[in-house]
């Protein structure tokens, strides 16, 4: 974990409510995919913990929706503004245990932590496959940015206005694969378990005290014994969920 | 040079600065962050004699200049503190170490001291009877003053450690409850827990935290601290442990002259992890600032 002051480079809108925003900084405490990042705001007591979509040395791009007072005043930000961030946050996916043919399935602003992850897996040499779920074609992002990376990429809105009509789950029955990981609400969560047929992981979102481990706000109980969302998660492996 | 040494009970501590229970988990945690050595002592996790788990989530409620937490006392059991959580504490802080025991009966408060009580880097007993996030037990206890002066008699049977009583605020007439404890033979009180709070999420329509109620803590709190420390001290002899909404060396300095002779950093920890990194450094910086070449001096100042 890191604290450090990182500059916003732009803060770009993608659809109505989700922008991406590209930092300079400090990005050596991040280690993995699917950690996040704890963002202190003007005016707020607690950080806002946002997923890291991708990073590069001094370079870090957060992908965000606007949820409420925090991240609308992140998305009023302009290049040059600075923010106070602490880095390195969670334990991320592991892309040991994974097999020659994973499935990404992002949901939403569960979609953004998946683009590193797909980036780490190609250069694993892995062919990864992505399905990405949304409610309208008009909340589509990052569709272009998988693509480009030269994956195959299914999108799911619920009213049918982009590709498979319906749920990720519904873009995973006739797909092959070996094993998945998985960002998003936990109702899709519960729809993923109900039909996968491998192991995987899942990223969980909680609210959080400090990020880091101190406080225990975002305890959760599993089949391995008690864990921090913000410490020993936020990405937990499918046998020791108790849903 | 100013000197920045207090004694608390006894125990000289090279500044005033303690993480508050609940906040710091047992130090290691922080440890990989910065030399948790600078601190004066730590106050380490809320600890019961059975493990908990806690309160469902969301345990955690923003507020404006503040927090609500009901995680209600999460920790592995005193058993498991003795046996993995000190030795990983002790590793990495050589200090003197508040430890922090809460329970829901008499006997298990006083077997959570007991078994406690061998340790050697523990200096001080901060006897929790003000948790607001959990039932039967905590702060019931701490709202009757009867009822908190049996809790420090009966742990006063197993320790010759000086026991410090953790007040809650959310009491009609903190003074008796402290006045009770030093009749029934606290060293000293530790002030104040966090105040009862709610926060309703307008969308939902429904409260934030799962517990509905949790305990309000950060800068809002402050001027509420101040005042019962300051009351409390004109009524008790013992020395008191400060704390509520501390957030830099101005605020230890402001609850010291309110009477508190250390004081516990809260809050500030879970927004800025190096937070009481930050304010034992900037301390000699206020103290030159204000005129104070001994803190130690200034502790009861403001009466």
């Amino acid at each position: 974990m890191k604290q450090s002051i990182f500059t916003v480079k732009e803060n770009t809108r993608l659809t109505d409510t989700v922008l991406r925003m590209v930092l300079a900084g400090d990005t050596s405490a991040i280690t993995a995919t699917g950690q996040f990042v704890n963002v202190l705001l003007e005016g707020k007591y607690l950080r806002r913990p946002i997923s890291v979509c991708d990073w590069a040395e001094g370079e870090l791009t957060l992908i965000y929706k606007v949820v409420g007072g925090g991240t609308e005043q992140m998305s009023k930000m302009q290049a040059g503004e600075e923010l106070d961030i602490l880095s390195g946050l969670g334990n991320g996916y592991n892309t040991a245990k994974c097999g020659e043919r994973p499935l990404l399935i992002g949901g939403g602003v569960g979609v953004p932590p998946l683009y590193a992850l797909c980036k780490k897996l190609i250069a694993e040499g892995k062919d990864p496959h992505v399905i990405l779920g949304f409610n309208t074609a008009q909340e589509v992002f990052l569709k272009q940015d998988f693509e480009a990376l030269g994956v195959k990429v299914t999108v799911a809105t619920a009213d049918g206005s982009m590709g498979v009509k319906g749920f990720v789950t519904d873009a995973m029955k006739e797909l092959d694969y070996d094993y998945f990981f998985t960002c998003g609400p936990e109702p899709m969560f519960k729809a993923i378990e109900k039909i996968a047929k491998t192991s995987g992981q899942y990223s969980f979102e909680e609210r959080m005290g400090c990020g880091f481990g101190a406080c225990m706000g975002c305890s959760c109980k599993t089949k391995y014994g008690n864990k921090r969302i913000c410490k020993e998660g936020p990405v937990m492996e499918r046998e020791e969920i108790i849903w | 040079m100013v000197n920045t040494k207090v004694t608390l009970c006894g125990t000289e501590l090279k500044n005033p600065i303690i993480p508050a229970s609940g906040t710091y988990g047992f130090g290691y945690e922080f440890a990989d962050i910065y030399d948790i050595n600078v601190l004066g002592s730590l106050s380490f996790k809320g600890t019961t004699l059975e493990p908990r788990f806690g309160n469902p989530t969301p345990r955690i409620a923003e507020c404006a200049e503040g927090m609500l937490n009901a995680v209600g006392l999460q920790n592995p059991g005193v058993d498991k503190v003795i046996a993995e959580e000190l030795p990983k504490l002790k590793a990495c802080f050589e200090g003197p170490i508040m430890a922090n025991v809460s329970g829901f009966s008499l006997d298990q408060y006083r077997e959570t001291v007991r078994r406690l009580d061998a340790e050697k880097q523990i200096a001080w007993f901060e006897i929790n009877v003000s948790c607001p996030n959990v039932h039967g037990g905590g702060m019931s206890f701490g709202t009757d003053p009867k009822a908190a002066a049996s809790v420090t008699a009966e742990v006063r049977k197993v320790t010759d450690k000086p026991i410090i009583m953790k007040l809650t605020p959310n009491v009609t007439d903190i003074v008796s409850i402290a006045k009770a404890c030093e009749e029934a033979g606290a060293d000293g009180i530790s002030m104040i827990n966090t105040l009862l709070g709610m926060v309703i999420d307008l969308k939902t329509k429904k409260p934030v935290l799962a517990n509905k109620m949790g305990g309000f803590s950060g800068p809002a709190i402050k001027p509420v601290a101040v005042r019962m420390i300051y009351q409390v001290y004109e009524a008790v002899k013992i020395p008191i442990v400060g704390m509520g909404g501390v957030s830099n060396a101005e605020d230890v300095i402001e609850l010291m002259l309110a009477g508190a002779t250390a004081v516990q950093v809260g809050a500030a920890n879970l927004r800025e992890p190096f937070a009481c990194k930050r304010i034992i450094e900037d301390l000699p910086k206020a103290m030159k600032k204000y005129g104070i070449t001994n803190l130690q001096d200034i502790i009861g100042g403001a009466h």
